[in-house]
């Protein structure tokens, strides 16, 4: 397992570790995206384990009518017995039987349906000839060999960007906001950018299928999340424009990104100013009362939901924490590079992981609070550490000016209720 | 290729680290990608335990498959070795290894580890979770007491005290923790001695000494019943066959074990069960006849059958099992009841059968809540796969006489209670007293206002009702409607009437009335 240390910027510190991860794959995106678009179904096409992962990964079992599926590959389809088109056509001839209302269905490729090499992308074009104009079918990867967490949400997005509509070069400029954002806070994102005059404003993911934004060479998109690479791409290739910034958490985070559209469409400071005051004074002002519980108190992030950086910028700059090492699954530089420049000097970064080299650096440390995984959170709490797990990260609404105290709270619950327990 | 929305089962690799985890001193090397880490929270998060299963993966990813996984895996398992100092090293691959036949096996045994190495071949994409717990304890316990083996015909020679093996408990399993406190408790009142509890809280070594007892007391057949097989081939030891579920299947379990230990039966034995006297006592008359079905793996399933209809004298109308290596005992059950087996780890085919079956009460597992909740039927959990709250912190056995006790309580609570259920139905008129209300002591859980399709869906367009009589229909609890709605429709066609009145909801009323 080899441990590389490689120094490329003054201020930054990035190591890359190889060995045993411990992250989800990216199928576990669909727990959350399955909520966000309405009318879609994901179909993943892979093994019984990775329906047993979704299902289990799904917050334990909570929807009783998810739609999210699994089409388990078996014995006959790996001897070729079964011819794998037929099987497919069986299944989702099944499904949307049951489930008439579905308008978007995703063929979602696993760890198996790679290895055997499975043409999804084929198939869902097939499917999609077949069920036009009911039903569009789509192809995307949320394999572990390929894709961590939340990669899934990537490569999903980034499949839906190819068939979106077009707009033209002569369309009016317009803002895209990319990235699964709960329904609340993309409702406030659309009251400051029409309180600064930006008019055209759409995101992606829509919430249906039928209402997914046209991008053309007018669009400049602003990404929510620092998990887009080939969602950002994708848009590119279309000529739209990625509007470089912080991301949206915590107040900085949220000026700093919403500053970024105002730039691009020419918004004029004091208006810029006028439409986020107040909903930031309200953040400072709430984020004031956990800064007093997390001030001083070391942090140590586990590689997972790749908001490892922006939360860690926020905790520091804006709740005065101190970190010990910030995990992530990967480093994209260019989507992180202001995230980066933001974080305070010399903050010990590590791109990869080897599970147990990190429990040893952590037990090391001895940090106040753990940002980890599912499967280490309750071993490590035992051992005495104070740990939040990541996954709520991505399954609460945080960002946004009204949501930054929330985000700070995630942090300091784990702490309060240590105080709180007499047991 | 199946279509899944849930699985009632995990993968066989995840069999094995319900075994590994449960034991000590066991290390599992498993060449996997990253995603399959998604294992590690069932130990920790719904199981709530708190420590990591003994688990390495070598989470390959898709750069690893064009060089040397096999490497990885070497290097994976060396590194797992020294870490963990383990007594055993068990080593495997996940469904995607697999396709990449990378022989963990051959691999292991080429680092020339100072442990017993126990290669596990688990065929991903044909077999399940309790296949593979069964095998990998079958595959450990050969392994580590293989070389104790008696020859053919030697039986250990009986001490002055019965003594026996506890096989089958692990990690993941319905209320494996309390069963087995209950059950030890039992062979202490009968004065039978435990060798080795295995695969729970056991490690290598005492997998050693199994051979060292009389006979073997099979709590789990699921898991434990190719080990047994084989142990009694080994060391000529008997297993037990009656699972100690049910006050009569204690009683039979205990006639059964002091048989084989050759010891008699204290009458103090049964002091602790309220089971008889609750279902006699007269609250328990609304009980008698009451429509259930049941799901489950086939040991919960068929012991809980066996209660609901023999102890607490409900009616069952539908018995099935995702256990297909268990289709035979279920099907015997089943004819006890006289209803069709239902042999099925298709989650759709079960929510099918119990819509068609109309059951006022659902014993099942965590996904049979939510078919229970869709169909507005109250429910209860009898077996894995199970939700964090079926790991409960109180003692909650469902073995043993306490376990009777448990079930009771279990199958009773999700009802309404007896004079609770008279008058909802006579004053149905009650503002309070709306359709769907919940049974008062479970007032959060109440299920939501629209009937449920499969249960009201009419057949065809062949007959029709008259307003007065959908009226009528409406009186009647919302639990039995859609069957009373069926059993009207089904008795007019029959009589060649294609019109439903008053007169003849009240007919067929007395036609199917129980």
């Amino acid at each position: 397992m080899s441990l590389a240390a490689c120094h490329d910027a003054p201020q930054i510190n990035v190591r890359q570790e190889r060995g045993q991860r411990e992250v989800f794959c990216g199928l576990t995106g669909i727990v959350w995206l399955h909520r966000k678009i309405q009318d879609a179904f994901f179909l993943v096409v892979g093994s019984r384990t990775c329906a047993h992962l979704i299902q289990s990964a799904a917050g334990v079992m909570i929807f009783a009518e998810p739609r999210f599926a699994t089409a388990i590959i078996d014995e006959r389809d790996l001897a070729g017995l079964a011819d794998i088109d037929d099987e497919l056509d069986r299944v989702v001839t099944r499904l949307i039987e049951r489930r008439p209302e579905i308008k978007l269905l995703f063929l979602v490729g696993s760890c198996p349906s790679e290895v055997i090499k499975l043409d999804l992308s084929r198939a869902a074009q097939r499917l999609s000839q077949r069920m036009t104009p009911a039903v569009r079918v789509l192809a995307y990867s949320g394999s572990g060999i390929e894709t961590t967490f939340t990669q899934g949400e990537d490569a999903c997005l980034a499949a839906l960007v190819p068939p979106s509509p077009r707009a033209g070069a002569d369309a009016p400029p317009s803002l895209l906001v990319v990235g699964a954002l709960a329904d609340a806070v993309e409702d406030q994102f659309r009251r400051y950018f029409a309180d600064m005059g930006i008019e055209r404003v759409d995101f992606l993911p829509a919430r249906h299928a039928a209402d997914m934004p046209a991008i053309g060479p007018n669009t400049r998109f602003l990404l929510a999340q620092p998990f887009l690479a080939d969602t950002a791409r994708a848009l590119e290739a279309l000529g739209a424009r990625h509007l470089p910034a912080a991301f949206p958490l915590g107040a900085e985070g949220t000026q700093l990104w919403l500053a970024a559209a105002a730039k691009a469409f020419g918004v004029h400071d004091a208006l810029f100013e006028n439409a986020i005051s107040s909903a930031r004074s309200r953040a400072r002002a709430s984020l004031a009362r956990h800064r007093a519980r997390l001030e001083g108190k070391r942090i140590f992030f586990f590689p997972d939901s790749q908001l490892e950086a922006p939360i860690a910028r926020f905790l520091a700059r804006e709740c005065g924490m101190e970190l010990v090492e910030i995990g992530m699954p990967y480093l994209h530089r260019r989507h992180l590079a202001e995230e980066l420049a933001l974080l305070p000097a010399g903050v010990p970064i590590v791109e990869g992981q080897d599970v147990e080299r990190q429990l040893d650096r952590c037990r090391e440390s001895a940090p106040d609070l753990v940002v980890c995984g599912l499967g280490l959170a309750n071993p490590l709490e035992a051992e005495g550490f104070a740990t939040k797990w990541s996954i709520e990260l991505v399954f609460t609404p945080v960002q946004g000016f009204e949501q930054a105290a929330d985000l700070a709270e995630l942090f300091a619950r784990p702490l309060m209720r240590r105080e709180l327990l007499e047991v | 290729m199946q279509l899944t929305v849930w699985t009632y089962e995990g993968p066989p690799h995840v069999g094995a680290m319900r075994i590994c985890a449960a034991m000590k001193n066991v290390h599992y090397v498993l060449h996997a990608p990253q995603g399959d880490t998604y294992a590690d929270l069932l130990f920790t998060m719904i199981e709530r335990r708190d420590t990591r299963p003994p688990v390495t993966y070598t989470t390959f990813q898709a750069r690893d498959l064009g060089g040397d996984t096999a490497e990885l895996f070497k290097n994976a398992a060396r590194d797992a070795y020294e870490r963990f100092k383990p007594e055993a090293l068990v080593v495997g691959s996940s469904c995607t290894a697999e396709l990449i036949q990378d022989d963990p096996g051959g691999l292991t045994a080429a680092l020339n580890l100072p442990i017993p190495v126990i290669p596990l071949e688990l065929p991903a994409y044909q077999r399940k979770e309790n296949w593979g717990a069964a095998e990998t304890f079958y595959r450990i316990v050969r392994t580590m007491a293989g070389p104790h083996a008696r020859a053919p015909g030697v039986l250990r020679e009986r001490g002055a005290r019965a003594r026996c093996n506890i096989l089958g408990p692990a990690t993941l399993g319905f209320r494996h923790r309390d069963d087995l406190t209950e059950v030890l408790s039992l062979l202490a009142a009968l004065d039978v001695d435990v060798n080795v509890v295995a695969p729970l809280g056991a490690t290598p070594s005492d997998l050693a000494r199994l051979g060292d007892a009389d006979f073997n007391v099979v709590l789990y057949p699921e898991i434990a019943n190719q080990a047994a097989i084989w142990l009694q081939r080994a060391f000529g030891q008997k297993s037990t066959r009656h699972i100690p579920i049910g006050v009569r299947g204690v009683r039979a379990f205990i006639a059964e074990v002091a048989e084989l230990a050759g010891v008699g039966i204290p009458v103090m034995l049964e002091s602790r069960a309220r089971l008889p006297w609750y279902s006699r006592s007269v609250d328990s008359t609304y009980l008698t006849g009451k429509r259930v079905f049941v799901f489950g793996d086939a040991t919960h399933a068929i012991a809980a059958a066996r209660v609901a209809s023999a102890e607490l004298g409900l009616k069952v109308v539908g018995l099935g099992t995702y256990s297909r290596e268990f289709a035979r005992e279920l099907r015997e059950a089943a004819a006890l009841y006289d209803v069709e087996p239902l042999i099925s780890d298709d989650y759709l085919d079960v929510e099918v059968a119990i819509a068609a079956a109309a059951p006022e009460l659902v014993l099942g597992t965590q996904m049979e809540r939510h078919i229970a909740k869709r169909l507005r039927v109250p429910c209860a959990v009898i077996s894995a796969p199970v939700h964090v709250q079926d790991f409960p912190a109180r003692y909650s056995p469902q073995m043993g006489f306490e376990g009777a006790n448990v079930l009771f309580d279990t199958f009773v609570h999700p009802l309404m209670m007896g004079l609770e259920e008279h008058l909802i139905g006579m004053f149905r008129g009650d503002f309070e007293f709306r359709d769907g209300v919940a049974p008062s002591h479970l007032g959060h859980a109440a299920p939501s206002e629209t009937e449920t399709v499969a249960v009201v869906e009419a057949e065809g367009a062949q007959v029709a009702w008259t307003l007065d009589a959908e009226k009528e229909l409406r009186k009647i609890p919302f639990f039995v409607r859609g069957k009373a709605r069926r059993n009207t429709e089904k008795f007019a066609i029959e009589r060649g009437n294609t019109r439903i009145d008053v007169e003849m909801l009240y007919e067929a009323k007395a036609h199917f009335g129980r």
